[in-house]
């Protein structure tokens, strides 16, 4: 898919909260000190973060780089499963706190992980028709597993905003994009539960694997473009394997990866997670450079778009801290102050 | 906090909204309309760049009603760039690595939570300047 008129990335923004969790921990408090873990460590959100401070924070990076009066935003979507609110929207917060209200539209959006690619095609269908001349999407979640749980080691915070305009304002443009979907019930909450469900046999090759090669397939299809011709992509990452094993069945490099693969050091940061690789990819890239970036959100469906970087990225990208930057802001937490950070004890 | 009064305060508690005093020029944070140096009225809105030091702090170890998830933590005079000083909570930083003329910045984070069905309080905080190259 393609809008008829040229769009693009006008800005981009990471946020990474400064607390990790190593995976060792969770094996010492429920395994005993035994057994693999799919990371390193994850992003854990101070007690005073949750998704709507994360999206504000990377929202004014994305301002920042973009250089444009928040007030000419004419929308501001975010995505995430973590809305700090289960009634009241997290745009609102948002669009408050930039100062892009009140004359915006603004909305938050679910797709599990792939929240944030979701809103980001409806921005450039929504800048391209010339109803906003930039929108503001953003990727956030504060993921909760069960403590105990699997997902406990890889759930984490974080989020990516990215403020999209018309092409020859452009940092990196939009080439196409293709989107894969079916109804596969892999992982889901339903309302009022704290914690999420997953099928663990339902996780691997009929929901991540067949969506997200489908959709990078299709594109690349469509487009006429092969693995080769682009100098770095973005695999949604729920752990280090998975983006690795998809890279190499559609014939990517490790090198061709390696940018935007953050899950070991940051852990799975759902609706963040691809649009936090992309931030890092952007913050190395040079013009010219062909950009894949393919999410994945449980439900299912994946997502997957062509950017191509222009020369306007080397004025813009020292004007926020990096997605690395972010990445090395690290304070190691045990798995006590976890528990308190994160609410998981009733006090009352 | 009643909720009108949370809705009224959030230009400037979200993103340190204040006034500057068109007479003298001086920058007014909070905003409260009549200019603090020569005490003519001053109404024009003023965007605070959010960056400062910390002027003076100290550390509460028993916090106020709604701000024990916090605790031990640091709260301070920062002094902002454009000149007033301002009081808020630290975040990000360990109660002993604060020290007074640290550079920080603002940040929007959670300041309270009404109890668990009401409100979610979102305002400034500062933080230890993350990037010290990134200031323009
Ligand atoms: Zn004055």
């Amino acid at each position: 898919m393609k809008p008829i008129r040229d769009v693009g990335i006008i800005g981009y923004g990471a946020y990474v909260p400064r607390y990790r969790l190593p995976a060792s921990e969770i094996v010492r408090v429920w395994k005993g000190g035994d057994g693999d873990t799919p990371i390193t460590e994850k992003a854990v959100p101070g007690p005073d973060e949750d998704a709507a401070t994360i999206a504000i924070e990377a929202a004014r990076n994305a301002l920042s780089r973009a250089g444009i009066p928040p007030a000419r935003i004419g929308a501001v979507w975010v995505g995430s499963e973590s809305h700090p609110y289960a009634v009241k929207p997290t745009s609102t917060i948002v669009a408050e706190a930039i100062g892009a209200t009140p004359e915006t539209q603004a909305g938050d959006w679910e797709f599990a992980c792939k929240a944030g690619t979701e809103a980001m095609q409806a921005a450039f269908g929504f800048v391209a028709s010339g109803m906003a001349a930039y929108a503001l999407i953003v990727g956030a979640d504060t993921a909760q597993g069960r403590p105990g749980d699997e997902l406990e080691y890889t759930a984490s915070a974080g989020g990516a905003a990215y403020i999209i305009g018309l092409a020859d304002e452009s940092l990196a443009r939009l080439e196409g994009s293709y989107s894969y979907v079916t109804d596969t019930p892999d992982f889901f909450r339903r309302p009022g539960q704290e914690y999420p469900t997953h099928g663990s046999r339902f996780t691997g090759d009929p929901a991540y694997f067949r969506h997200v090669l489908a959709a990078a397939r299709g594109l690349m299809e469509q487009l006429g473009t092969k693995p080769s011709d682009y100098r770095m992509a973005v695999f949604h990452q729920p752990n280090v394997k998975f983006p690795e094993r998809a890279a190499k069945t559609l014939g990517f490099t490790d090198e061709q990866i390696r940018t935007g693969l953050l899950a070991d050091v940051i852990g799975n940061t759902y609706a963040g997670s691809s649009l936090l690789g992309l931030t890092a990819m952007l913050d190395v890239a040079q013009p010219g450079d062909r950009l894949l970036l393919v999410s994945f959100g449980s439900g299912a469906g994946s997502d997957a778009m062509s950017f191509v970087v222009t020369d306007k990225i080397a004025e813009r990208r020292d004007r926020a801290p990096f997605t690395q930057d972010y990445i090395r802001r690290r304070k190691v937490i045990d798995y006590g102050l976890y528990v308190r950070y994160r609410g998981k004890l009733k006090m009352h | 906090m009643a909720i009108p009064q949370n809705w009224r305060l959030q230009n400037q508690r979200y993103r340190l909204t204040g006034e500057v005093c068109n007479t003298c020029g001086a920058k007014l944070f909070p905003p409260r309309d009549v200019c603090p140096e020569c005490a003519k009225p001053a109404y024009e809105p003023f965007q605070f760049a959010g960056k400062g030091e910390v002027y003076s702090f100290t550390v509460l170890s028993e916090a106020l009603a709604g701000y024990e998830a916090y605790e031990p933590y640091p709260v301070a005079l920062v002094k902002l760039q454009e000149g007033p000083l301002v009081t808020a909570q630290l975040t990000d930083v360990d109660p002993q690595d604060v020290h007074i003329g640290m550079p920080v910045e603002m940040v929007t984070r959670k300041l309270t939570e009404e109890g668990e069905d009401g409100l979610i309080v979102y305002g400034y905080k500062f933080r230890p300047v993350l990037k010290p190259a990134v200031n323009g």
